[in-house]
């Protein structure tokens, strides 16, 4: 098994890209993180594409195939391109398969995209809904924010957690959101921001989920030993970690506590050989709020119900004990579902090269990553140090 | 939702009927050909649930998809049965009424019609048992 | 003897009072109640209609008492708004209580009678032998155009009969009826609501009928209205079954376990079969009950019904909710809500 190492990354800015296709985002954050990495088109052996619903989206399939040819790697060059699918962990686990791709010895330089194009559907809400049991949980009437909702509602009955210290979370993420030019929201709000916000679905308000957006972001891999031939900066992969659970959140033992979270984290540390405490900032999937509380715990950052008054005592923010989605998370940075689990990747890059601009954590050495499918069906982790 | 893919579900939607590892002894509703514990070695028949638990946890949705936008605001709710095994369901009550620990009990409600021209699919969702 | 084995009945558990309904239409809300004696209405919930009624109304009556379902050889539903216009509410029924696939199925309608003319058929098949039970049911969610004076009766609920003959609660002595071709209320396929012909459903239609089958049934049986302990008419509204048992000879005591239509309107075809379910909720062994629907269009069927002790021994009541409960339950709503309960805005 070789080791390997991250070369490049690039992201498009997050947002409602009205103006702006499927393909000509996956074109932008890929030229972005072909130039970052100084890699040439006949160099790359490659590409894995995480997409959680084009075909829903935008009623495209064959995205691995139309991304590979819109960047330039399909007519001439006939780059092998594959799409990898797990909900909202698309991009994690498109991350994954580079990471194996290299470490295997099959490629050398193999690229890794997370694209979804949202804006262009009417109903996201019933698309994103396929991520859960659709037979049995979005047929009875469930939606994403529902589900989350009553992972909080069986958190809060559990721990006593505040609706104050779920808002801090919304809160923290915008401030750090405000200091990412790629991000969705850049605007700081406060806790009666959230608090006032509309209701969507009890306990949860418009404030404590991730918005509907529009992005991309590509990262691109090669094995350790080559990455100074691109690159005086590469981040080395220390840890690649998957693990599954129950489709349907009603079959958990605790709706409270994300199993795969649990496993993935394990094994990464693992793998890396850390502890806790090496971890100098992470990127966790705050789908909702409820979700960056469990995601800290389950990870075994903080005990379980304490993660609420770690968050209100400003731990999870720049400067804490241990910084929490400085990219703004995906409630401020957005979460284009197929994009997320990449971008956490380009914001750990980011943070690790000390280019993290206004929102760089002081010597960032060890960042983690941890991105989610469904109500936690499918999780990825990942441990980045610098090289 | 096609004809064919709500119809192979009727007894399961209608009348909760489940399935049952005889080896473990686990209830499964929604039902599963393959006890998760027992694997190979269990031994799956069907097995009809009554219709009767309590409530988990639960939420109040005041946004949903397009489908069942007509019922809003209305509670979404983890209910596990009295055999043991959970069911996410539609719980007719007043927002207000809802608890954790709540018991409940089936009844036979239209889950959804595909406009006014398509089937309308029945099944069951819960009440509050007083 | 053929009779009643169980029975079950459902009513949902939203009203509209009858004043604001008035409301919104401008009219004189005290006049209206005065004259149609009808104070509230039952409203349908949003996922609720003919078909989930039948079935509440249907499982409540096996709640009652445990019959082998294997042995229901027949669903009949009576209703004038079966949810699909091709494709019967009975099957939805037979699967959802677990008769079928070995029973005959089949969807009734005239208009407010078509439930007892299920209870008719269902006696036949039994009687025959062909079968051992039956099922018949009455439940409507009925249809009144908005600012119609249908709308302010025009209610939902249904209840479940059981029909057999072996220990029935209730012995059907004799059935029959007064049918003839009369245009007092129809509705044309394809139109969302009925119409009808005004004053002219009364004495052509509800009187001529009601009286006609009734007094057929008191000469079959060489009976008075003070042989009966109960007597249940179709109720459009309160004042016609009231004058109907006048007319023949039977008192206010008589009629009031089973007239309903004051808290709960007039449910259609599921309005005899409710009021005769409200009567057996409080009735004993020996009480005889004198049932006669009418269904526009226009007939009557009569029934002639004996208690029996197998009311106190074969069946649990109290296993069921009562109607008198039923009514109880209410959540009142406004016309808007209603409105969009009864899908009476597009959206």
């Amino acid at each position: 098994m070789r080791e390997v190492a991250v070369i490049g990354a690039g992201m498009t800015k997050f947002g409602e890209r009205w103006d702006t296709s499927f393909r000509d985002l996956c074109t932008e954050a890929g030229i972005a993180a072909l130039e970052d990495a100084n890699v040439a088109g006949e160099q790359i052996d490659a590409l894995f594409v995480g997409s959680m619903s084009a075909g829903r989206f935008v009623g495209q399939e064959h995205v691995g195939a139309l991304v590979a040819d819109y960047v330039g790697l399909g007519g001439d060059l006939h780059v092998p391109a594959t799409r990898v699918e797990a909900a909202c962990a698309s991009g994690g686990l498109a991350f994954r398969q580079a990471v194996a791709a290299v470490s295997s010895g099959m490629s050398d330089v193999v690229i890794a995209a997370g694209v979804e194009k949202m804006t262009d559907v009417g109903d996201s809400t019933d698309v994103l809904a396929g991520a859960a049991d659709r037979e049995w949980e979005s047929f009875a009437g469930a939606t994403f924010p529902g589900l989350y909702a009553m992972i909080a509602c069986d958190y809060m009955h559990k721990y006593g957690l505040t609706r104050e210290q779920l808002a801090q979370v919304a809160v923290k993420n915008h401030f750090h959101g405000a200091r990412n030019p790629f991000a969705h929201f850049q605007n700081e709000i406060t806790q009666s921001t959230v608090m006032n916000s509309t209701l969507v679905a009890s306990p949860l308000r418009l404030f404590d989920c991730s918005p509907v957006s529009d992005g991309a972001a590509v990262v691109v891999v090669c094995p350790l030993e080559k990455a100074r031939e691109f690159t005086d900066t590469p981040i080395k992969v220390l840890a690649s970690a998957q693990a599954g659970d129950t489709i349907a959140l009603h079959d958990r033992p605790d709706f409270s506590t994300m199993g795969a979270t649990v496993a993935a984290g394990n094994s990464a540390f693992r793998q890396a050989k850390l502890e806790r405490k090496d971890i100098d900032f992470v990127e966790v999937h705050d789908c909702f709020t409820i979700a960056e509380l469990c995601a800290i715990e389950d990870l075994g950052f903080v005990p379980k119900g304490t993660a609420g008054k770690f968050t209100e005592q400003g731990e999870t923010q720049l400067g804490g004990k241990l910084p929490v989605n400085t990219s703004g998370g995906l409630k401020a940075c957005g979460h284009p579902v197929g994009a997320t689990g990449i971008k956490q990747i380009w914001e750990v890059v980011q943070q690790l090269r000390g280019e993290g601009g206004k929102r760089q954590v002081e010597g960032a050495e060890i960042g983690m990553t941890q991105n989610v499918g469904g109500t936690g069906a499918t999780v990825v982790s990942h441990i980045f140090g610098r090289a | 939702m096609t004809v064919a893919r709500f119809w192979r579900e009727i007894p399961q939607r209608y009348n909760l009927v489940g399935t049952k590892c005889e080896v473990c002894g686990d209830v499964f509703f929604p039902p599963r050909a393959i006890c998760p514990h027992c694997r190979r070695d269990g031994k799956i028949v069907p097995c009809q649930c009554s219709g009767k638990g309590k409530v988990l946890t639960y939420s109040v949705l005041s946004a949903a998809s397009d489908q069942f936008s007509a019922l809003k605001p209305y509670v979404l709710a983890i209910i596990e049965l009295e055999e043991g095994t959970r069911v996410t369901s539609h719980l007719i009550c007043e927002p207000e009424e809802v608890h954790i620990g709540m018991p409940v009990k089936s009844v036979f409600r239209v889950l959804d019609r595909e406009g006014s021209d398509g089937i309308i699919h029945y099944g069951t969702k819960f009440v509050p048992d007083l | 003897m053929v009779g009643i084995i169980t029975y079950g009945a459902y009513i949902p558990r939203f009203r509209i009072k009858i004043e604001e309904i008035a409301r919104v239409w401008g009219a004189n809300a005290a006049e209206i109640t005065g004259g149609l004696g009808v104070l509230e209405k039952a409203v349908p919930d949003y996922d609720e209609n003919t078909a989930t009624f039948s079935v509440e109304a249907a499982r409540s009556a096996l709640c009652r008492r445990p019959v082998d379902v294997a042995d229901i050889k027949a669903v009949y539903v009576g209703s004038e708004s079966h949810p699909y216009a091709v494709k019967p509410t009975a099957v939805t029924v037979g699967e959802a209580i677990g008769a079928t696939p070995v029973m005959t199925a089949a969807d009734y309608e005239f208009a407010c009678k078509a439930g007892t003319a299920a209870i008719q058929t269902a006696m036949g098949l039994v009687s025959s032998g062909m079968m051992k039970y039956a099922v018949a049911i009455g439940a409507d969610t009925a249809q009144g155009a908005p600012g119609d004076a249908l709308e302010y009766t025009a209610a939902a609920g249904g209840a479940a009969y059981v029909i057999g003959n072996d220990d029935p609660i209730a012995v059907i002595n004799e059935t029959c009826s007064f049918t003839s071709d009369t245009p007092d209320f129809w509705r044309r396929e394809g139109e969302d609501y009925p119409r009808h012909g005004g004053r002219f459903s009364g004495d052509p239609g509800y009187f001529k009928h009601t009286l006609g089958a009734a007094k057929l049934m008191m000469e079959l049986r060489g009976t008075k209205p003070s042989d009966y302990t109960h007597a249940v008419f179709h109720q459009p509204n309160a004042k016609f079954p009231q004058k109907a048992a006048q007319m023949l000879g039977f008192t206010k005591e008589q009629i009031k376990a089973g007239l309903l239509a004051p808290t709960l309107g007039n449910t259609y075809s599921g309005a005899v079969p409710l009021g005769l379910a409200a009567v057996l909720d409080v009735a004993k062994p020996g009480d005889r009950i004198f049932v006669t629907s009418y269904g526009s269009g226009a007939g009557s069927d009569a029934f002639d019904i004996t208690v029996t002790d197998a009311i106190l021994t074969k069946i649990d009541r109290s296993r069921g909710a009562t109607v008198e409960q039923m009514l109880a339950t209410k959540k009142y709503l406004d016309y808007a809500v209603y409105a969009r309960h009864k899908g009476k805005i597009r959206m």
